[in-house]
């Protein structure tokens, strides 16, 4: 239908003669059909949101019978309940509210939100810092006692990996501005160095370690790694950057999945836990959930001191350069190339930790657990929550992976990401600077908006807009 | 591999790599116009499948038909494949894309969106059609028709390959010949002076995003045909075609074309040396190893002033 339309619009454009209206091209240009009207336009658009709706909440289908969803969605009264509600929305707006007062209001939010009020006192006074630091990681670190054992197992098993491993994919992209799109490849590496220096592949180590002690050697391993992708591919911008990382993690997940003489291919391996033996003291990590949430917490929290420090300090700063104007941070002496490397490698040894921690808790993995499509969930986390900014990520990647458990109470578990998907282009539609911004990302997107710089330096080598 | 399994391989990655080559000029198409890397176009390309499924399954009778049936039901299945996939592609630019160009926003948000409309669209399609694959109700007998080379070819793939080169050659024409084409020409290589030059970019982007739907969706059908229809099927064969469009140069229309077909016949040649489970190692190795050579593609890329 909607095409229709446009195709007739298209064919009144270019035919040069039109039979019925003898018009001027500029006259045939000015004039504007019922139908284009602002109001009839959202009328519209209110009514597909309603179809959308229909189909969203609608019949489960079925392959036996292809139709059946469609015929149910159509036919039910469901579909006249949401058209109903769309116009009666529709009317309330256009006809019932007062259309200036809104636009006044409109204008006053924007000149001083809740939040920026929120960041004087916060920025302000030290001690309030330090209060609400202390009151938020004493929640963090006690509050799920309270929970569910359900609850708590996600979040040690998805929502604190998820966590670290958007803090290290944040310096990668929301620091140094570098699209890579294999970030779970590391995470896999990681998960493999665990299990070989822990002697648990065919192949075996010259000493099988502590779990604890193949932290470091995983670190390095993804260093490595990331420094031999990085090498000859970061002088690629942005999108052919972008399509590398995601041939490097396609290539990692099918050599994992596929060399069964090193990785044991799909059967997955079996990874002893956590476990500390100091000969006077001596722990292990069982099944309770509990005691790996802390010790995430910990690498959490010891990554987010780390990467703060290295935020504000010359690096920080070079990062910021890059991601602002690769070609100006060139022109006055950054060299580019060694701390674009340095994101890079950073980026992937925390996704390393992170690798090896998911090994040790989860006791068990296969191939299936490095999937592609979670390298691109990460990076959705990142920019969901807020590039470039520590509490952004934290909220962005807590937000989005507890959703989608929780939406597994209210909807048919198999269409949760269907909601996600949604939520996503909402989100980027109406605040594309996530939903806690760095004040510096904010300000950048304002200035693009304006017609200023480019606000991302990952495009082709002019930076141009879309 | 003896030479006449080469031959097998050689025509049967032609076969695939021209339904790539097919899909990756809808990444390229927009990519020259918006600098998008449009992940949703893998979407397109799936609902296209599912549009050739729907009509053929609700028109065609219990026995396979024949002759000039069968040649009826072939274009009824692709023209209903492309206008789903155009259809998918005009709403994803209209609510996911339009709003974000008003707001001049930066590409990543541009890659969310994408990912996060691929994830509403792929998901909204396993719950209205179900989620196991489906294979296309039978157009014809599927016989081996041709020989080339000692390769024996059937008729579904020399379907494709027609279809493919048809579409490709008709895309060509519409690029370079038509006002449409240049108007499409015009916005990729600067918009700001072909909006003073009175072309409209609203209209020139819809157009493109349709162009690039409507090639998807039929190659949607056409693999659909090959093999069957599911609601993740456009995952990997997205990838790869996006992977074909930056091996040719993106934004590049003949790169596309050319990057497809490349990418196709490494691929099965992979699968004909080493075996199916490595199908997708040699395409990216290779995908790898040009872009270090030429990091804009075999033929360059084509975007903006560098063109």
């Amino acid at each position: 239908m909607s095409i229709k339309t446009s195709a007739a619009q298209g064919a009144g454009q270019d035919s040069p003669k039109s039979a019925t209206a003898p018009l001027s091209a500029a006259a045939r240009l000015r004039k504007v059909h019922w139908y284009q009207e602002p109001r009839w336009r959202r009328l519209g658009a209110l009514l597909a949101l309603a179809v959308t709706l229909r189909l969203m909440t609608g019949e489960e289908g079925t392959t036996q019978d292809l139709f059946l969803a469609l015929r149910e969605d159509f036919t039910g009264v469901g579909l006249w309940i949401w058209l109903a509600i769309a116009v009666a929305v529709w009317a309330v707006r256009e006809f019932l509210t007062d259309q200036t007062s809104r636009a006044v209001e409109g204008t006053k939010k924007v000149s001083a939100g809740p939040l920026d009020r929120v960041r004087q006192v916060w920025s302000a006074d030290k001690r309030v810092r330090m209060g609400v630091l202390t009151a938020v990681l004493a929640l963090v670190v006690f509050g799920p006692l309270g929970v569910e054992r359900y609850w708590q197992q996600v979040l040690v098993d998805q929502i604190a990996i998820f966590v670290l491993l958007a803090i290290g994919l944040n310096v990668v992209i929301g620091w140094a501005g570098l699209l890579d799109l294999g970030f779970i490849a590391f995470f896999a590496i990681g998960a493999y160095s665990a299990a070989y220096w822990t002697g648990a592949l065919p192949v075996q180590p010259p000493v099988a370690l502590n779990n604890f002690l193949v932290l470091p050697i995983a670190v390095l391993t993804c260093l490595v790694a990331g420094v031999i992708l990085g090498a000859p591919t970061l002088r690629l911008r942005g999108d052919y950057l972008a399509i590398v990382t995601l041939g490097f993690h396609e290539i990692v997940y099918l050599m994992a999945k596929n060399a069964d003489g090193v990785t044991e291919g799909a059967r997955g391996v079996k990874v002893e836990r956590f476990s500390v033996d100091l000969g006077f003291f001596s722990y292990e990590w069982k099944l309770d959930p509990m005691p790996y949430y802390w010790l995430l917490v910990v690498f959490i929290v010891l990554a987010i001191f780390l990467f703060l420090r290295l935020e504000h300090s010359k690096v920080g700063r070079a990062w910021t350069a890059i991601r602002e104007d690769e070609v100006a941070a060139a022109a006055t002496g950054v060299p580019t190339v060694r701390y674009k490397l340095m994101a890079f490698a950073i980026g992937a040894s925390t996704s390393g930790v992170a690798g090896v921690a998911y090994a040790s808790k989860a006791g068990y993995f296969n191939p299936e657990n490095f999937a592609i499509l979670l390298s691109i969930l990460v990076l959705a986390y990142v920019i969901f929550g807020g590039m470039g900014s520590i509490p952004g990520v934290l909220f962005g990647a807590a937000f989005l992976v507890w959703l989608p458990e929780y939406l597994r109470e209210w909807v048919d578990p198999k269409d949760r990401y269907m909601y996600l998907g949604a939520l996503l282009v909402i989100m980027m539609i109406y605040r594309p600077q996530g939903v806690l911004p760095s004040r510096r990302r904010k300000r950048e997107l304002r200035m693009a908006e304006a017609g200023v710089g480019g606000a991302d330096a990952t495009g082709p080598a002019e930076g141009r807009q879309p | 591999m003896s030479l006449s399994e080469f031959w097998d391989f050689l025509v049967l990655g032609v076969v695939l790599g021209s339904l790539y080559a097919v899909i990756a000029i809808g990444y390229t198409l927009v990519y020259g116009v918006l600098q998008l890397l449009n992940f949703a176009h893998s979407e397109v390309f799936m609902f296209g499948g599912y549009g050739g499924l729907l009509a053929l399954t609700a028109l065609i009778p219990e026995s396979t038909p024949s002759g000039v049936g069968s040649v009826a039901y072939v274009l009824i299945g692709m023209l209903a494949g492309a206008a789903l996939g155009g259809a998918v592609a005009f709403g994803l630019e209209r609510v996911a894309y339009r709003p974000l160009r008003r707001h001049r926003a930066p590409r990543l948000v541009f890659l969310i969106t994408a990912i996060g409309a691929s994830f509403f669209l792929y998901n909204l399609a396993g719950k209205l059609f179900g989620r196991n694959p489906l294979p296309m109700p039978s157009m014809y007998e599927n016989k081996k028709v041709l020989s080339v080379f000692g390769a024996e070819l059937t008729i579904t793939q020399v379907l494709i390959l027609v279809s493919a080169v048809a579409m490709m050659v008709g895309l060509d024409y519409v690029v370079n010949r038509t006002k449409m084409g240049s108007g499409i020409r015009a916005v990729a290589q600067d918009p700001e002076v072909a909006s003073l030059m009175g072309v409209d970019i609203d209209k020139v982007v819809s157009r493109t995003f349709v162009l690039g739907g409507l090639l998807g969706g039929a190659a949607g059908f056409l693999f659909g045909t090959n093999s069957q229809v599911w609601y993740t099927m456009g995952f990997l064969p997205g990838i790869t075609a996006f992977a074909a469009a930056v091996l040719g140069g993106i934004g590049n229309v003949r790169g596309a074309m050319l990057g497809g077909l490349v990418l196709g016949v490494v691929e099965t040649m992979t699968v004909g040396l080493w075996g199916d489970d490595w199908r997708y190692v040699g395409a990216f190795v290779v995908l790898v190893l040009v872009l270090m050579v030429r990091p804009t593609g075999i033929l360059g890329e084509r975007v903006g002033r560098t063109a």
